[in-house]
C-alpha cells in the first residue's frame, strides 16, 4: 500500500495553516501505511529562512549544534542546526551545493535527504501523526507540502528507506507503489556515476528523475521518459519550487484523488485524506488518467 | 445528442424525493456513531427501516452487507466498497465514491449522485447499480448478472471478463473495453477508444431497444432515446475450448 498527500497552495492566506493541513491528510492515510512516514515543506520560514539554503540530514545520535559546527568548518559562513525527529536540518547562508558539500565532507557518516533553497524534508520510523507532532508540523506555515506514510515493500524500514526522497535542488518524490526492476536501473545508473544511498526503489526513480532535470528535461519530459525505464505499479507525486505534478503508471494500478479549487491543488491516495480541506465541497474532484502526466506551476 | 449524461441523469432524480421532509427517516452521523456502528444499526434493521447517514467523509465499507429491503440514504461522498454485497437494500449516495462500490452485489439497488473510482459494480451478481457521474478504470469487471448504468463515462479495462448481466453508459468507454468478454450486453452511447480481445460491435435488434429502453427506464434516464447506443458483445472465440489452441494454455 502507502499512503500519499500533497496540497499545493494558490491563496497566500490559507499558508498559515499548511501544516495542521497535511498533518490531518497524512494521519488519515495511516491505515495505507504505518511504519513510517515524512513530508517535505516549500517555503517555511523558520525551517529555511529566505536567503539561505537548507540541507536536510539523517544524523541518529549526532547533536545538531556539533554537526553545524562541523560543516561550519568547511564553509565561509555561519551553519545552525536544528534537530526535528530523526532529522536534522542545518541552514547556512550560501548556496545549497556549496552546504551540501560541506555536509558531504565534514560529515560523511551522514545521510543527505534532502536540499534546497525552500525545501525541508522530514521523515523517520513510526506512526505519522507522532512523527508529524514530533516535527511540529501542524503549526508549520508553507505554501507547498507533500506527505508519505509508508507500508514497506521493496526495502527495510529505516528513516532514510522512508519517503520523500529528495535527491536534487528542491525536488522531492512521494510514491505509492513499488518498482520491479530497481536493481538494474540502479546498477545501470551506477555504472553511469549516479549512486543511490539506499536499496529502495523510490530512490532509484528520484534519482532518474532528478537526472533527467539536471539535464534539461522538464517535469512532464523526466517522467515520461522515467515511464519507459522504470516498470512497475506506481503512482507518484513529484514537487520542485516550481512545480506539482502527479502521475499513475499505464494501467492505474494505484489510487490517486485530485482536488481543485482556487485555494489549492490538493492530491491524495484517497478522497478521506481531503475530507477536511476548506471549500472540498465544491472543488472540482477528478481521478487522474492512467500514464498521463498532471502538473500546476506556482 | 440533446442531452448530457448529466441533465439525462441528475442526482435528485436518483435521490428519494421525501427523505427530506419524513419523520420517519433515522438519521446517523457517521463521524459520531462510527463506522462499525452504523453498519451494525443498518444490518439490525427488518427491512422496513429509511436511514439517512451523514457525514461520511470518505469513509471505506459503509452499508456493506445489508441483506434487508431498506432504505439507505448516503449525504456526502464515501470511500472504498460502499455497498458491497448488498443484497436487496436500496443505497443512494449523493456524492462521489471510492472503489469498488456495490462489490459483488447480490440484489437491490445501489444509486450515486456523483462519480464512482475503478471496479464500479465488480463481480455483481445481481441488482441495478447507477452511476449518475463517470466511473473509473474496470467498472463491471468480471461482472456476474449485474445491470449498471453509467450517467457520464467509463474507464478503461471495463466489463473485463464480465460473464453475466447489462453495461450501460451513456457517455464514452476507454481502452480495452469487454476483453474476454463472456455473455455481458454492452451499450455505449459515446465513442469507444479501443476494444478489448473478443469483444465486438453487434447489431442493435428490436429486443435491444426493448432491454436497453428497460434498462434507461430503470435507471430514471430521460430524455436520451435508444437509436443513440451502440451494442457490443463477445465474438465467442476465446470462452469455449478450441483444439487449435491447446498449445496455448
Amino acid at each position: 500500500m502507502c499512503g500519499i498527500v500533497g496540497l499545493h497552495l494558490r491563496d497566500p492566506d490559507l499558508e498559515p495553516r499548511l501544516g495542521a493541513l497535511l498533518t490531518t491528510m497524512l494521519g488519515e492515510m495511516t491505515d495505507r501505511g504505518s511504519d513510517s512516514a515524512g513530508v517535505a515543506v516549500y517555503g517555511n520560514a523558520d525551517w529555511t529562512p529566505p536567503g539561505s539554503a537548507t540541507v536536510t540530514v539523517l544524523a541518529d545520535g549526532v547533536d545538531a549544534p556539533i554537526l553545524a559546527a562541523r560543516v561550519a568548518s568547511h564553509l565561509a559562513a555561519e551553519v545552525n542546526g536544528r534537530e526535528l525527529g530523526a532529522t536534522v536540518l542545518l541552514t547556512a547562508r550560501t548556496d545549497a551545493d556549496a552546504l551540501a558539500t560541506a555536509v558531504r565532507t565534514a560529515a560523511p557518516e551522514v545521510v543527505l535527504v534532502g536540499m534546497g533553497t525552500e525545501l525541508a524534508v522530514l521523515k523517520g520510523v513510526g506512526l505519522p501523526m507522532e512523527l508529524a507532532a514530533g516535527f511540529g508540523l501542524p503549526a508549520a506555515s508553507g505554501w507547498q507540502g507533500v506527505g508519505h506514510t509508508r507500508m514497506a515493500t521493496e526495502s527495510a524500514v529505516t528513516p532514510a528507506g522512508s519517503h520523500p526522497f529528495s535527491v536534487g535542488p528542491d525536488q522531492c518524490i512521494v510514491h505509492n507503489g513499488s518498482f520491479s526492476n530497481h536493481a538494474s536501473v540502479r546498477r545501470a545508473m551506477a555504472r553511469r556515476g549516479v549512486h543511490c544511498d539506499t536499496l529502495n526503489d523510490t530512490e532509484v526513480a528520484a534519482r532518474f528523475v532528478a537526472e533527467q532535470i539536471a539535464s534539461g528535461a522538464g517535469i512532464d519530459e523526466a517522467l515520461e521518459e522515467m515511464a519507459g525505464v522504470l516498470d512497475g505499479f506506481y503512482t507518484l507525486l513529484v514537487s520542485t519550487a516550481e512545480e506539482f505534478a502527479v502521475v499513475r503508471d499505464p494501467i492505474a494500478c494505484k489510487p490517486a484523488v485530485i482536488a481543485e479549487t482556487d485555494q489549492y491543488v490538493a492530491m491524495a491516495s484517497e478522497y478521506r485524506a481531503m475530507a477536511h480541506l476548506p471549500g472540498i465541497a465544491d472543488a472540482h474532484i477528478y481521478e487522474p488518467e492512467p500514464g498521463r502526466v498532471y502538473h500546476w506551476h506556482r | 445528442m440533446t442531452v448530457t449524461p448529466e441533465e439525462a441523469l441528475a442526482p435528485e432524480a436518483s435521490a428519494p424525493a421525501q427523505y427530506a421532509s419524513s419523520a420517519d427517516w433515522r438519521e446517523i452521523d457517521v463521524r459520531v456513531a462510527g463506522l462499525r456502528e452504523t453498519n451494525r444499526i443498518l444490518h439490525d434493521s427488518d427491512g422496513t427501516g429509511r436511514f439517512r447517514l451523514t457525514d461520511p467523509r470518505g469513509a471505506h465499507a459503509l452499508a456493506v452487507g445489508l441483506a434487508q429491503p431498506d432504505e439507505v440514504v448516503i449525504d456526502g461522498p464515501t470511500g472504498y466498497y460502499t455497498a458491497g454485497m448488498n443484497d436487496g437494500a436500496h443505497v443512494t449516495v449523493n456524492g462521489n465514491v471510492g472503489v469498488g462500490v456495490a462489490e459483488n452485489m447480490m440484489s437491490g439497488t445501489v444509486r450515486v449522485g456523483g462519480s464512482a473510482s475503478q471496479s464500479a459494480g465488480a463481480t455483481a451478481h445481481g441488482g441495478l447499480l447507477v452511476i449518475s457521474g463517470d466511473a473509473g478504470a474496470r467498472c463491471g469487471i468480471s461482472m456476474k448478472g449485474v445491470d449498471i448504468v453509467v450517467g457520464g463515462s467509463i474507464g478503461h479495462m471495463s466489463c473485463f471478463m464480465g460473464q453475466a448481466g447489462r453495461l450501460v453508459v451513456l457517455g464514452d468507454a476507454g481502452d480495452a473495453l469487454g476483453d474476454s468478454l463472456y455473455e455481458v450486453h454492452i451499450y455505449v452511447r459515446g465513442s469507444v477508444a479501443s476494444l478489448g480481445a473478443d469483444c465486438v460491435e453487434k447489431e442493435m435488434r428490436s429486443e435491444h431497444h426493448a432491454e436497453l429502453a428497460e434498462l434507461l427506464d430503470q435507471a430514471g434516464v430521460t430524455d436520451v432515446v435508444t437509436d443513440e447506443f451502440r451494442r457490443y458483445g463477445s465474438a465467442r472465440t476465446l470462452y469455449t475450448f478450441d483444439v487449435d489452441n491447446a498449445s496455448a494454455y
